[in-house]
């Protein structure tokens, strides 16, 4: 179990270190700093994929888009792509880091939108132009409510997705808590590698527990009570 | 390089097989094997404990939970935390790999026996089929469509996933991009995201074969409706 | 709303009621299905117009013509003398009540908001819109207490009670309801269609409501359409008319063997030949003439039939209220009991006499005469 007492020991010198709680490099600094990236690629990725995603599942049109899109980026590489951009537009900018995470992160929501939306009772869409509501208001006041889980899984799946994503990134020079990672692998710095994975899991881990508490909040428990959330 | 960048085919032809560890040759094959053990073992895995959830429905709210948190974990810290464990080794990248398999896997087999229409599972009691036989017979074939789409999500991402294994220097075909960052260079980027891409449209296309091939009436039923 | 030549025809609240005629219309579905063939049909103001065939036979198709979720491909629909086509289809469904067999709750919102959902749409202030809620809920028999609960909490009878109620939320003169009593279980379904007769009796509302099942078509309708399969109109006619005159083989067969039996429930009892030598009080001497007699209390309630060959038991027995059940009821009433006798009570429940074999016999003569 000697893995077991450097583990602890890395931790020890990496938490314990003084310097490691300030500065540019410090751990609140990188911790704002995923966050920052990973919000702005998630929130790009919620604004292009919910709209397509209502619009494909309430009118039908374009399913060959959320095929092909969902299929593409499990199949693309990460890091490959991270690579690719940051080689054609340079590292400038954070841009040429940010478009492939956003590009990564579409997919989940897309797919998982679409799927909401198709998957209403059919009868539930029929009561509810029915009573006089108008195309937007029955997307709006009727499939949108009842969707809701899985548009909030597709988001919750694409925040994993994400904060993966932002910590590779940082091999391609982005900052943020994989800095620690990559780092410190390079210069044989354990107790970095170490204290930096464990910031990122319990960073991964306490997103998903926000996603929980958001689902509870936003989703009807009329709504809630009779679906069975993955 | 002095008479200008060689184009990709010149590039793959002078890399395919330099007798050295990192020629695209044996890139594939580290690949193929951590991309093709998890796969293989995270099913064979998810099958009994999937099973077992089905059976004690108390087991599959933890279980559940349990892959929910492990399907979320980043998989470069994970990777790195096992390094400590299990050293630079191929073994680091398949372990993870496989849990992550074992997250998607797990959910599909207890839907897919749940999918089982209670109808059916009653006739088979009814004809005295006993339960072992109930289950190889009657539920599994059922339960093979649900448990093939989960097994094409994992094959799929395993295979791309695997490409991260880079960074710890254990990464197959992701070798390739390290070597293009290092050394600014566009073409093995190219090769690597296609070979990858091509391995995960090939991985896909054999699972769908072997659906058509395990459960005929689940086409014959389609062509009926249409 | 223009006034057509229709105002004024119907019952009291006609002003808000509106008449619903098709005109020829016809509905091509774009592969080629004709669902509706060239009906013409009239939904007369205030009453209920029952729509009634085999699957298939275009009654959803031709129902929801009605509020545009389907549009004619030939022929005009006319609400109250006036083209629904030329109705923007929201304003035109906010006019008109829509009960569908699932009721199609939203299942995000509670049952109050559910059944306020049009009056909101019409932009009614909240609280108006749940205070009349609440009125409904109570109207179509709910529990007052059921509507802060949300859909999936319910029965389905339930939920089909609020759909009634949601339907008739915004006071609308048109109710089309198609087949919304067909996934509850018979008790059910018997109870929901009571209350909608009663409730109907308060409302007048121009009702179109499709079902497959000719029982309730007979029930329900003031006026009965049988379509057959490919969408022509095969006869449309009162329940009453249907079963004694039906128009053809096609019709005759959709109603069943049994229609001769059903057609009863048309025959009034008012003819029926009673007597009353054959009831004895409680107690008192019996006459040793007749095989069996009817022995009642003070009050002249029934308690039972007293066989000759039996002598201290009492027998089952079964009643109609004379002159206002059908031959139906009497003829049951009869088979109900050993003595073969039905006892006529009135309104009260008190015996006014007891319809024997022989008289009974004679009416059943006269009515398949008719
Ligand atoms: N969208 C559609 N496209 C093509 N054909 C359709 C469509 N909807 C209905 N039909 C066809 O039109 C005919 C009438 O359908 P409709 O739903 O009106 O029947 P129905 O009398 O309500 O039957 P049921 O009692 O089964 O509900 C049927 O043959 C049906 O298959
Ligand atoms: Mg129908």
């Amino acid at each position: 179990m000697s893995w077991l007492t450097s583990f602890f020991s890395w931790l020890g010198e990496f938490f314990g270190t003084a310097a490691n709680w300030s500065g540019p490099g410090g751990i609140p600094m990188r911790l704002l700093e995923h966050l920052e990236f990973s919000a702005l690629a998630l929130a790009l990725a919620v604004v292009i994929a919910v709209p397509v995603g209502l619009l494909i599942g309430h009118t039908g049109r374009g399913e060959v888009i959320v095929v092909v899109s969902a299929n593409l980026a499990r199949a693309l590489p990460t890091l490959g792509l991270l690579v690719m951009f940051v080689l054609l537009l340079g590292t400038a900018s954070i841009w040429p880091v940010i478009i492939p995470l956003v590009l990564l992160s579409v997919p989940p929501i897309l797919v998982n939108t679409y799927e909401g939306i198709r998957g209403v009772d059919p009868e539930l869409r029929d009561a509810a132009y029915g009573m006089g509501l108008r195309g937007g208001q029955v997307l709006t006041r009727a499939l949108v409510p009842v969707a809701l889980p899985l548009i909030l899984l597709g988001c919750r799946l694409s925040a994993i997705q994400v904060v993966a994503t932002t910590t590779v990134a940082a091999y391609t020079g982005l900052g943020g808590l994989g800095r620690y990672v990559i780092d410190g692998f390079a210069t044989k710095d354990y107790a970095s590698v170490v204290g930096g994975s464990v910031l990122i899991v319990l960073f991964a881990l306490v997103v998903q527990i926000l996603f929980a508490l958001a689902q509870r909040v936003a989703v009807s428990p009329g709504v809630s009570q009779r679906q069975r959330i993955r | 390089m002095s008479d200008g960048p060689p184009s990709i085919w010149e590039w793959i032809g002078r890399n395919w097989d330099t007798g050295r560890a990192d020629s695209i040759r044996n890139l594939l094959t580290d690949h193929l094997t951590m991309s093709l053990v998890p796969i293989v073992l995270s099913l064979v895995l998810a099958l009994p404990l999937g099973l077992a959830c089905a059976r004690w429905r108390w087991l599959y709210q933890p279980t559940s939970g349990l892959m929910n948190v492990i399907y979320a974990l980043p998989s470069l810290p994970v990777f790195m935390l096992l390094i400590s464990v299990t050293g630079l080794s191929q073994t680091t990248v398949i372990i993870p790999l496989t849990f992550y398999g074992m997250a998607v896997l797990i959910p599909a087999v207890v839907d897919g026996l749940r999918s089982v229409p209670d109808h059916v599972r009653q006739s088979a009691v009814a004809m005295g089929f006993t339960p072992l036989r109930r289950l190889l017979r009657v539920e599994l074939p059922i339960a093979v469509p649900v448990v093939l789409a989960g097994l094409r999500v994992v094959a799929v991402s395993s295979i791309s996933l695997v490409s991260v294994g880079a960074l710890i220097g254990q990464g197959g075909l992701g070798g390739l991009f390290t070597r293009a960052y290092q050394n600014p260079f566009m073409p093995p980027v190219i090769v690597g995201i296609v070979l990858i891409v091509a391995l995960a449209l090939v991985a896909d296309a054999l699972i769908v074969l072997a659906q058509r091939l395990l459960t005929p009436w689940v086409r014959a039923r389609k062509g009926m409706a249409s | 709303m223009r006034r057509s030549w229709h105002g004024g025809r119907g019952p009291a609240t006609s002003e808000r009621s509106r008449v619903i005629t098709f005109d020829a219309v016809t509905k091509r579905y774009p592969d080629g299905t004709v669902a509706v063939d060239s009906l013409s049909l009239e939904a007369p103001t205030g009453e209920i117009t029952v729509l009634v065939g085999p699957s298939g036979c275009g009654k959803t198709t031709s129902l929801r013509m009605i509020n545009r979720m389907i549009d004619a491909s030939e022929g005009r629909i006319l609400l109250d003398g006036k083209p629904v086509q030329g109705i923007d289809p929201p304003t035109l469904r906010r006019g008109i009540g829509y009960v569908i067999q699932q009721a199609g709750l939203f299942p995000h919102r509670k049952i109050v908001d559910n059944v306020a959902t049009v009056p909101y749409l019409l932009g009614w202030d909240r609280k108006k819109a749940r205070s009349r809620a609440m009125e409904l809920l109570e109207r179509v028999g709910l529990d007052p207490a059921l509507a802060g609960r949300y859909p999936f909490q319910l029965s389905g009878g339930q939920q089909q009670r609020v759909g009634v109620a949601r339907a008739l939320a915004a006071d609308p003169p048109v109710l089309l309801m198609d087949e919304p009593f067909s996934a509850v279980d018979p008790i059910v379904r018997t109870s929901l269609q009571e209350e909608l007769l009663r409730l109907q009796s308060e409302l007048r509302k121009t009702i179109v409501f499709v079902t497959h099942d000719i029982d309730e078509a007979i029930k329900l309708g003031d006026r009965v359409a049988v379509l057959r399969v490919g969408g022509r109109l095969a006869q449309v006619a009162d329940p009453r008319t249907l079963l004694t005159e039906p128009a053809d083989d096609f019709v005759r067969e959709f109603l069943g063997h049994d229609r001769g039996i059903r057609r009863l429930q048309f025959v009034p009892t008012d003819g029926l030949r009673l007597r009353t030598d054959l009831t004895v009080e409680e107690g008192a001497e019996r006459g040793a003439a007749e095989p069996w007699l009817l022995v009642v209390d003070g009050d002249g309630r029934p308690l039972g039939w007293a066989s000759g060959a039996r002598p201290g038991e009492l027998e089952r027995y079964g009643t109609f209220v004379h002159g206002r059940d059908s031959m139906r009821a009497a003829l049951d009433a009869a088979l109900l009991s050993p003595s073969g006798c039905a006892v006529a009570v009135d309104e009260g429940g008190r015996v006014v006499g007891v319809a024997t074999r022989e008289s009974l016999d004679q009416a059943l003569a006269e009515a398949a005469d008719v």
